[in-house]
């Protein structure tokens, strides 16, 4: 795979930082029918987003079928500091994951 | 509804299997900082019973644990009070309350009304920004567990064209 799925940025201000991360992702809910087969398309949704900085669990987030296509979330901490590698992982329920490393500015 | 058998059908057999290998949030930490480069095992289970629940007390129950929690005003959720479509409701939840450990958002009208759930460190700000879907008109529960105990808020959001495929 050439490009990430992930987009992710990781800012610090006044001692707080904020990450911020953008996936690519279809999240299918299973309940939509393609209209030209008729057929349910099959669900397709990220379950498990984890966001780790220096070998700390900052979030732990599992999601069902209703977060948004190409889900988008923000969070922030404090303790962090300029340089700290954040790394960000999801999987999906068809075991499809991906990962991404960034430098917090 | 055949379909939503066929979701859950779907949902189930994929999980069974990632289910077997359930780890504690202790046996997470240690995965993490034995320098896994990717900690497969470090992610928690999904909760199937919550997340395909379609009933909000029956998904709060299995997701909290107890579905009792003390409405409060000390959260805020910043969303539109009306959106056109469905499919992307932006949701910010916020929070003056101390030691929140998660964040468990719903929309109680939805298929399956638990949404996510997000469980931050002591170091994160009780805050979480996202998108959801919302299948139509109906409040956004937010709930936040603080020093172990549950407290909740609701915002109503219109919507006008529905999210969840149906």
């Amino acid at each position: 795979m050439t490009r990430s799925s992930i987009k992710i940025r990781a800012q610090i201000n006044n001692g707080i930082t904020t990450v911020k991360a953008l996936i690519s992702h279809p999240m299918e809910t299973g309940l939509r029918i393609d209209r030209k087969t008729g057929q349910p398309i099959p669900a397709k949704f990220i379950s498990n987003v984890t966001c780790v900085s220096n070998k700390k669990v900052l979030l732990n987030s599992q999601w069902g079928v209703a977060v948004a296509k190409n889900p988008y979330v923000s969070f922030k901490y404090s303790g962090g500091s300029i340089g700290d590698i954040i790394k960000l992982f999801w999987l999906d329920n068809t075991n499809q994951s991906d990962s991404i490393e960034a430098k917090v500015k | 509804m055949p379909l939503n058998k066929q979701f859950n059908k779907d949902v189930c057999s994929s999980r069974r299997l990632f289910l077997k290998s359930t780890l504690s949030s202790t046996a997470i930490t240690l995965a993490v900082s034995s320098g896994l480069l990717f900690p497969m095992q470090a992610f928690a289970s999904w909760n199937e019973v919550a997340f395909t629940a379609k009933n909000l007390q029956t998904a709060i129950k299995s997701v909290l644990g107890s579905d009792l929690s003390q409405a409060s005003n000390k959260i805020s959720i910043k969303t539109p009070d009306v959106v056109e479509n469905g499919a992307i409701v932006p949701v910010t939840v916020s929070s003056t309350l101390k030691e929140v450990s998660t964040i468990t958002l719903f929309s109680e009208q939805n298929n399956a009304p638990l949404v996510a759930q997000f469980e931050l460190d002591k170091d994160c700000n009780a805050y979480i920004s996202t998108r959801i879907k919302m299948s139509q008109t109906s409040n956004v529960i937010a709930i936040i567990t603080a020093s172990g105990k549950n407290y909740s808020t609701r915002k109503k959001v219109k919507v006008t064209i529905g999210g969840c495929g149906d």
